[in-house]
């Protein structure tokens, strides 16, 4: 299959960016996105030009470090997908595909496709956490989790900061992210002692960087884990409780 | 002489606990007084920084990737060990240490194993504290499930993202001490180098991966923990990204590497597709609780399996063993796949399959539960493959997957170089010559949560009111020297390929002759086609950009050149062991059966190599004794 490329490239962090157009031959439907891509850095390093930059490392859709808007969608066309994970088949011989960073006024370009997301580590920094030094712990079984609120809890674990729900709203909101990890923590009972303060540190520091949610559920859409919107209802929820929840000083 | 790994006297089961207190601590109030300098950020360095850090001592922390939640830890899928024997059936902390000194074929250190074993229990006791959310049962309580070399069910897991889990577990331990300002994080930031003077590490070199800049840190102890070196293959399961070079440059700063021809092929990943194939993808063995192995009786037999009867089936690995059935271990599983596609039974592109069948489980339990089980797995398989694993089987091949080789450490997790630790799989310690399944992830939280912070301590204590080399030093100065000329010498190079077809061209070579199985012909045919390919690499790579800025072409290229000379060690040490064990199959020495054959009288030791510069490594014994394991052939019948 033959694809015609049309690329964000950047210099760097101060460069002003534009798209190049690249034309690739001798795809093959069994290939990934971004081995497509690597055909192309090859030819462009063969040819004395220098290779598109992209983040990217396990190439099994868990790690998030890859992403790529790809003709207008985070991640591709394909749903719950990411780059990595998303196979030439889904394109036809002649596609033209146009492929830009993560757009988010959070999530600085660095150099081409690569972004800067580091606000995302500031907050989990602000309470995306149960505190426990090590050795503390209690034998496991000792706090019985009910199956369901296990399984739940392991659906919003499941996000892989990957930033595909902030790259896609339109307002580049992070609260899918902050809610999967307040979710997470604040259905498990070890999460109980600090089940209000962590709602609030993380979602006073997410207003820092990101955008306000109007409820567009574009970051459902494109999230590779299929992380619910539900979700964002119990961090609204859990944000409301910490509000109410008496001080132990009242 | 033997290397001393400094094991303590006195009986098995207690010899962690008495070494506790006979290690020299750090009173609370001098532990900030330390700076530790942790390299890595997967399970075994985000668990130690956040320790360390939890302890009161100054840490930092580095990753090449943008941040530490994407250390590959995060893509191990089936589970971890641990003895907690909540199945009451028989499992303890003996079966446990046993189950691992013979899955690794008896050629690991006892004393290491037993208290991997020992500090098992704790692991999950705090991962659960942290949140991690493991599977459960109706009542509540944990659930767990078998896993490959043992006849217990002691795997704890979560879905098939056990791996993943776990490290958010450690870097969200992580990220409350990077808040705290306990440590500090670097990451887009690569190791090139380590600093050692008198014998003792005193720093790391690095480069900025977004500036370019190279840069010196100087600290009182510094640890590796950077993972294994699958990525010499080119395909592995390995993240791109992962590769040898952290341990790499400290061997040959000084430190041994010990037994580096132990890599280990999982049996069960998906098969290569084409030419462009960049890496494999795991499927994790836990699939082989209810999957079944077989390929068809006859040869080049292209049927659809479906329409394949069973009469006309072999599950090779049932009739083979029949007490371990599909859950032999990984080695074993692996070499059976490989002999029934070599003598024609094998199915996908190029005959390099076999299949991996959930119909007789799906029959038995329901979709939902396999669901339940595997979900995750199976849509993975299908958006790689196209193919729906719950109406026709998986097709799966061995694939290079880890390394139980690394970098010597003693009981202590300490390399023969004072200062510099090296802990989860970077390595070589407690798996011997085979890793059994779920128990990387033990052994990499085991080494960061609960044996290097304290013996970290001892060594530290002595050197207690010693300033740490100030980064101006010219010992730092002649490290920065040297990565600053290998970058130029890359970026220099005005050749044509990029370093991307010489790291394939290596692959081949590797995998074809130090792979799955191994001949004298073949090691030597290797030992002489490495070196030359990589005088080629030095000559004809191409690197684009500059130094002086964000180049994932000098990255890569930087990583191919070490794994340029770290091959040539591997295909040493795979050439002087003259024995099959575990995942070294060595085809002049097997047992009638074809199973490995070890030679116990003359290579029951741990082959630790020094580096030489320009000529040929010098090998150092690690002498094992087996005082509490009987030494068998092991079998899986």
């Amino acid at each position: 299959m033959r694809m015609e490329l049309t690329v964000w490239r950047q210099e760097n962090q101060d460069a002003t960016g534009s798209f190049v157009d690249y034309t690739v031959d001798n795809v093959s439907p069994e290939m990934s996105f971004l081995e497509m891509l690597d055909v192309l850095n090859e030819r462009l390093v063969a040819e004395g030009e220098e290779p598109i930059a992209f983040d990217h490392d396990c190439r099994e859709g868990i790690c998030g470090s890859c992403g790529l808007v790809i003709n207008g969608t985070a991640h591709g066309p394909r749903r719950a997908t990411t780059t990595c994970q998303l196979h030439m088949r889904s394109f036809e011989d002649g596609d033209r595909i146009r492929i830009e960073p993560w757009r988010a006024a959070a999530f600085p370009v660095l150099k081409d496709l690569i972004v800067d997301r580091s606000p995302f580590d500031r907050i989990i920094q602000a309470g995306g956490y149960i505190s426990v030094n090590t050795g503390s712990a209690p034998d496991a079984n000792l706090i019985p989790v009910p199956k369901p609120v296990a399984d739940r809890a392991m659906d919003a674990a499941e996000c892989i900061g990957c930033g595909a729900c902030v790259a896609q709203c339109p307002n580049g909101a992070a609260q899918l992210f902050t809610a999967a990890k307040v979710s997470h923590l604040s259905l498990l009972p070890q999460g109980d002692p600090e089940r209000a303060s962590r709602v609030l540190a993380m979602v006073e520091t997410m207003e820092d960087d990101f955008g306000a949610c109007s409820n567009y559920a574009e970051c459902e859409a494109v999230c590779p884990k299929e992380i619910s919107i539900d979700f964002i209802a119990r961090m609204n929820r859990e944000y409301l409780r910490a509000q109410l929840v008496a001080d132990v000083d009242d | 002489m033997t290397l001393d790994a400094k094991v303590p006297d006195g009986p098995l089961d207690e010899k962690w606990t008495d070494y506790k207190f006979d290690l020299k601590l750090v009173n609370p109030a001098n532990k900030r007084k330390f700076d530790i300098l942790v390299v890595g950020s997967g399970l075994a360095g985000g668990s130690a920084a956040a320790t360390l850090a939890e302890l009161g001592y100054d840490v930092k922390c580095f990753c090449y990737q943008d941040s530490p939640r994407r250390a590959h830890s995060i893509a191990a899928q089936g589970g971890i060990n641990a003895a907690k024997n909540y199945q009451n059936d028989g499992d303890s902390v003996f079966r446990l240490f046993y189950d691992t000194v013979k899955g690794g074929d008896f050629r690991s250190r006892e004393a290491n194993v037993h208290r991997l074993a020992e500090v098992s229990v704790n692991i999950i006791d705090q991962c659960v504290a942290q949140g991690v959310p493991f599977a459960r049962e109706y009542g509540g309580y944990l659930a767990n499930r078998s896993f490959g070399g043992a006849q217990v069910s002691r795997t704890f897991y979560a879905r098939g993202q056990t791996g993943q889990q776990l490290l958010l577990g450690a870097y969200q331990a992580l990220e409350r001490q990077i808040a705290r300002g306990k440590v500090e994080m670097f990451p887009r930031t690569e190791m090139l180098d380590v600093v050692v003077e008198d014998g003792r590490a005193r720093g790391i070199v690095v480069r900025d991966m977004v500036s370019g800049e190279v840069r010196s840190y100087s600290g009182d102890a510094v640890v590796l923990a950077t993972g294994g070196y699958s990525n010499v293959f080119y395909l592995s399961t390995n993240a791109k990204g992962c590769n040898t070079t952290a341990i790499w440059r400290a061997h040959r700063r000084g430190a041994y590497f010990a037994n580096p021809a132990y890599t280990q092929i999982h049996p069960t990943c998906i098969p290569v597709s084409g030419e462009y194939q960049s890496k494999l993808t795991l499927m994790s063995e836990s699939l082989r609780n209810d999957g079944r192995i077989w390929v068809p009786e006859k040869k080049g037999d292209d049927r659809p399996p479906n329409e394949i009867p069973r009469s006309e089936r072999d599950y090779y690995l049932e009739r083979r063993y029949p007490a371990f059935g599909n859950l032999v271990p990984r080695d074993i599983a692996s070499r059976a796949a490989k002999e029934v596609c070599d003598a024609g039974h094998g199915v996908a592109h190029g005959g390099r399959g076999v299949y991996l069948d959930f119909a007789d489980a799906i029959e038995r339990l329901g979709r939902q539960e396999i669901q339940d089980r595997y979900g995750n797995l199976f849509a993975m398989y299908e958006r790689i493959t196209g193919d729906d694993p719950y109406r026709t089987p998986m097709k799966i091949y061995p694939a290079p997957h880890y390394t139980m080789g690394g970098l010597w450490v003693d009981y202590n997790l300490m390399s023969n170089v004072a200062g510099l630790y090296v802990i989860g799989e970077a390595n070589f310690s407690d798996h011997g010559a085979n890793r059994l399944g779920a128990s990387a992830l033990m052994q990499g939280l085991a080494d960061g949560y609960f044996v290097l912070p304290y013996t970290i301590g001892d060594y530290l204590a002595r050197h207690m009111g010693e300033e740490p080399l100030a980064t101006d030093h010219a010992a730092f100065r002649a490290v920065e020297s040297d990565v600053e000329g290998r970058i130029d010498r890359l970026v220099s190079s005005d050749g044509t390929r990029p370093p991307e077809a010489f790291h394939r061209e290596l692959g081949r070579l590797v995998w074809d002759h130090c792979g799955m199985s191994r001949s004298r012909e073949g090691l030597e045919t290797a030992l002489v086609k490495i070196p030359e390919l990589r005088e080629r690499f030095w000559n004809e790579v191409r690197v684009a950009g500059s130094g002086e800025e964000l180049n994932q072409s000098l990255e890569v290229a930087g990583r191919v050149a070490d794994f340029l000379e770290l091959a040539e060690l591997m295909c040493i040490d795979a050439l002087h062991r003259e024995e099959s064990a575990g995942t070294h199959f060595r085809v002049e020495y097997q047992t009638p059966e074809g199973e490995a054959r070890r030679n116990d009288e003359e290579f029951a030791y741990v082959a630790a190599w020094e580096f030489r510069d320009g000529e040929r490594p010098k090998l150092h014994r690690e002498d094992l004794d087996f005082e509490h394991v009987e030494l068998s052939q092991r079998s899986y019948k």
